[in-house]
């Protein structure tokens, strides 16, 4: 009888037990302690094993004293934030030997989320020094003050001409720099801090045989793409989803002008244009120089792609890049303001302009140095040449950071971007 | 999280709601919405009414290779979503052997592709619970003259129910907050809320924006949710728990329906995107069958993108997962224990089942606002004088989260379906609680702690989302490795990435053989 009541009492009180059961409940909940303490115990072994390859872990500050560089933040650890398709490993053994500090690399995702990252942590940033925010993005860091000014000293020649303004003030010059000196543009570097490192284009590329087979002059321009001939044979990408998709929305924001753009993408449309999320999806899944079966001829890629569809023997590609329809991109570096470690920070920006580095760009990461002096592989040169500043439909950076939300959203309304 | 939705209401200091006014207000809103729920409830049925024969074939009947049918069956669930896009695109995209069927850019081919993600999730969270289901009651009901299908109708499906429930609200879940996968094969026309915070928060850092649509995200899945725990709760009862060796029959004629719809599930809508991918990865570029792919995993060509070799990549993941699970199972345990008893206080009721909503909520937040709030809040989180923002231990932590539901929903049903009375006879005979838990409790639910394991790993090891959303140090997990070997220029890269998503593949089905394997299971019959 008793132990009815018991249990009943068990019940209403969630299981404490009351009385003359209150040694062995104790007793009880010890051993429930001790499964759940060797449970977290097995969680806490897992982490500290794994606590093991933890790269990015934060470093306690303890100087390894590697070249006794440390400056007055007494810390000889530089982490740069990167995106992702950068070699990380081997920059940092490459950037810690060039620089005599220990070089962490964390990767924080692509254009807009990377950007959106630096912003987001402004106070506390996750990174010294950070690479890989392209034209896109670019003034989004400036106006917001998450860069610290910084220009290094050693900046290659042809950086000037990528460098961005300090303000949103009209038509201040960048981009396609034919208009500002090379003074104005270091001017500019230093006062923003955005370091450009490297450069790359935009452009629609085309199958040159599907066309040959086809007996179909292969199309040109921007105007082309609309016609009746080039029905449903192109594919282009989600300005909204991919830096690549935006960077060709740029560029017929530049050919066509704020108001008519809107109309050129709806022609687009019209003519059947199919939209795909990412770069991968349109070349590999819709392209027919793409490998995977394909059937589109014409697809929103880079002016470098023709690069890799060069036959075995050398002598012809596949594709072409149309270099009427391109628009450029640099990738930017530059100290963070607030970083913990400001020096080394300045130390892997310089770095990343200096020749040692400039030289691995076009194997390791498919884009152009700013350094001019720098060989390009000879394939790029014959196959997949760059636009010129003038073939180039460029916005500078401040024009992309006020006008490309109303953009993206004016698509959205529009088309159903 | 909460910091996340905080900063977009916080205007120069200030609370300002008028987000609100301008999120609702747009038709675009209302769309995505729409687009979220019918894509959400859509793929819940169809997984639903294909899991059931699934669960029923793979844990109720006994024939040879059944062990590791129920491992192939994990496989979809995660293969990266990146991966299966490619896979359907190329099967019905223009150019594709079925690309006649029209279905290109369909609502059909996203309810599609979310079914082939989430019928092994029903398979399994249904089946680990009928595997163990006495079916002594539908024998007594055939005794009392009641046709197969009556009897099954009202004894087992009565008592499935919790099990469902679960599983349909895992399905919901998953589905509701799916994001690649709609975008990849529907493209904009059928964005869902978690694409539209991603376009919010990413282009144009409308944080306002997108705190209001994850409130409205959150809105929903709190409805799927109470919808799933009153079915639940209707539902529940004990049921008699039995050994699972002492179920399972081989199979007889009146299986044929079952087992129809179960070859036809796997063979069309599983077996077909797979085969195509694995056919793929033995191939060049030009269509020659060769091992280059699985060889550029181990010796990667000079213009890899990746650092190390994938099978670097591979074992990090493989550790990472590991830790995940063991967080993910420690953590569900103790809340299955917590959630599976019964109070009868109205408050402590409440209680509880807030409780079981606030551990499902990892599922349905998206992985955007997930990422970028752990960005905000695990600087020195808590006092403890350590970034965990770059720290690679962020990553277990994120995918435990992320597991953790999975673990519940596996554990709990079998828990709940524990007979209070033979707790209470434990207590009557001098058992304290802690006796009785490990006397009834954990023997009890050892076997589906094993399979629970599994299950935590392979969603740790398939998880994309959160994890490319947080900052990683220079070593990446597979899946995010995949994704950037595919969209990649380098010549022989895109094949590469097929033959890693069909290692990972590999790796958790072998993972899933161990779990079923793994046999804890020491209740004698009641």
């Amino acid at each position: 009888m008793q132990h009815a009541v018991l249990t009943t009492r068990q019940e209403r009180s969630g299981g404490a037990v009351r009385g003359t059961q209150g040694v062995r409940a104790a007793r009880g909940s010890q051993q429930a302690r001790a499964v759940r303490f060797t449970g977290l115990g097995a969680a806490a072994i897992a982490l500290t094993m794994l606590a093991g390859c933890a790269t990015g872990a934060a470093d306690s500050g303890a100087d390894s004293g590697a070249a006794g560089q440390a400056g007055a933040s007494g810390s000889n650890t530089v982490t740069l934030a990167v995106h992702s398709s950068f070699p990380n490993d081997a920059f940092a053994k490459a950037a810690s030997a060039a620089t005599g500090y220990d070089v962490e690399v964390v990767a924080a995702g692509d254009g807009g989320e990377l950007t959106n990252k630096l912003v987001l942590t402004q106070g506390a940033p996750i990174a010294d020094a950070f690479f890989g925010v392209d034209t896109m993005f670019a003034s989004r860091l400036v106006e917001r003050d998450v860069v610290e000014p910084y220009a290094p000293k050693q900046l290659p020649a042809g950086a000037a001409e990528f460098a961005i303004a300090a303000e949103s003030a009209a038509g201040a010059g960048t981009g396609a720099g034919a208009d500002a000196s090379t003074a104005e543009g270091v001017q500019l570097i230093a006062e923003t801090g955005m370091v450009p490192v490297d450069f790359g284009a935009t452009c629609v590329n085309i199958d040159t045989g599907w066309f040959a087979e086809h007996d179909i002059a292969a199309p040109e321009t921007y105007e082309d793409l609309v016609k009746p001939q080039y029905r449903d044979q192109t594919v282009l990408l989600d300005p909204t989803a991919s830096s690549t998709g935006a960077a060709f929305l740029v560029g017929t924001v530049a050919a066509f002008g704020e108001d008519g753009y809107v109309d050129y993408w709806q022609a687009l449309l019209d003519n059947g244009a199919r939209i795909e999320q990412g770069w991968s999806d349109a070349y590999y899944g819709q392209f027919t120089q793409g490998g995977e079966g394909g059937t589109k001829p014409i697809v929103v890629s880079y002016a470098s792609s023709p690069a890799f569809t060069v036959n075995e023997a050398g002598d012809a590609a596949s594709t072409q890049a149309l270099l009427g329809t391109c628009t450029r991109q640099a990738e930017y570096a530059g100290v963070l303001a607030n970083a913990a470690n400001p020096e080394g920070a300045r130390a892997v920006v310089d770095y990343l302009v200096s020749n040692e580095f400039q030289r691995t760009i076009p194997d390791t990461m498919y884009m152009n140095p700013v350094d001019g002096a720098v060989e390009l592989p000879a394939a790029w040169a014959q196959f997949a040449p760059e636009p010129t500043a003038q073939q180039a439909h460029d916005l500078s950076a401040a024009e992309i950071e006020r006008g490309r939300e109303g953009w993206l959203r004016t698509l959205g309304d529009e088309i159903g971007l | 999280m909460l910091s996340l939705v905080a900063t977009g209401f916080l205007a120069d200091g200030r609370i300002d709601l008028g987000g609100f006014g301008e999120v609702f207000g747009s038709a675009r809103t209302w769309r995505v919405i729409g687009q979220t729920l019918t894509q959400a409830v859509l793929a819940t049925i169809t997984s639903l009414v294909l899991g059931l024969p699934a669960a029923y074939v793979l844990y109720r009947l006994k024939f040879r290779g059944r062990g590791i049918a129920r491992a192939l069956m994990t496989v979809p669930f995660v293969l990266p979503t990146v991966v299966v896009g490619v896979a359907f695109t190329a099967l019905i995209g223009p150019g594709g052997p079925l690309a006649w069927t029209g279905l290109d850019r369909s609502l059909t081919v996203i309810v599609a592709a979310m079914t082939f993600f989430n019928v092994p999730v029903v398979a399994r969270t249904v089946g680990t619970f009928w595997a163990r289901l006495d079916d002594s009651t539908e024998a007594a009901a055939r005794v009392l003259g009641a046709g197969k299908a009556r009897a099954w109708v009202s004894t087992t499906l009565p008592a499935l129910a919790p099990a469902l429930a679960s599983a349909a609200s895992l399905v919901f879940l998953f589905s509701a907050t799916s994001f690649a996968i709609v975008l990849v094969l529907g493209g904009r026309d059928f964005s869902n809320i978690e694409t539209e915070i991603y376009r919010l928060t990413v282009q144009f850092l409308d944080l306002r924006g997108a705190a209001v649509l994850s409130l409205a995200q959150f809105a929903i899945v709190g409805a799927a949710l109470a919808v799933s725990a009153w079915l639940r709760r209707s539902g529940e009862r004990a049921v008699n728990i039995v050994r699972e060796d002492a179920q399972g029959k081989r199979p007889t004629p009146g299986d044929i329906p079952a087992l129809v719809i179960f070859a036809a599930t796997l063979l069309l809508l599983h077996a077909l995107p797979i085969v195509t991918l694995v056919v793929r990865s033995l191939q060049t570029a030009s269509g020659e069958g060769s091992l280059t792919n699985y060889i550029a995993l181990v010796n990667p060509p000079a213009d890899s993108p990746l650092q190390g070799t994938v099978l670097d990549a591979a074992w990090l993941s493989i550790r990472i997962a590991l830790a995940a699970a063991l967080i993910a199972m420690v953590l569900g345990t103790l809340v299955s224990l917590v959630l599976s008893r019964r109070p009868t206080s109205p408050a402590l009721k409440r209680g509880i089942s807030l409780f079981d909503g606030l551990v499902m909520l990892p599922l349905g937040v998206s992985a955007v606002t997930l990422g970028f709030g752990l960005l905000i809040t695990m600087h020195r989180p808590l006092g403890i004088g350590f970034d965990l923002r770059t720290s690679v231990v962020l990553i277990p932590i994120a995918q435990a989260l992320v597991a953790l539901p999975l673990v519940v929903r596996t554990m709990l049903p079998v828990l709940r379906g524990i007979d209070p009375e033979l707790r209470y006879a434990a207590a009557t005979l001098g058992a304290g609680p802690g006796a009785v838990l490990r006397a009834i409790d954990l023997p009890l639910i050892g076997r589906s702690a094993g399979l629970a394991l599994g299950f935590a790993f392979a969603a740790s090891l398939g998880e994309f989302g959160a994890t490319s959303f947080l900052v990683r140090p220079g070593a990446q997990t597979l899946p995010v490795a995949i994704a950037e070997l595919i969209g990649h220029q380098a010549p022989g890269s895109y094949g590469a990435g097929l033959a890693a998503a069909v290692v990972l593949a590999a790796i958790t089905a072998a993972a899933m053989l161990l779990a079923e394997r793994f046999r804890a299971d020491q209740t004698g019959a009641f």
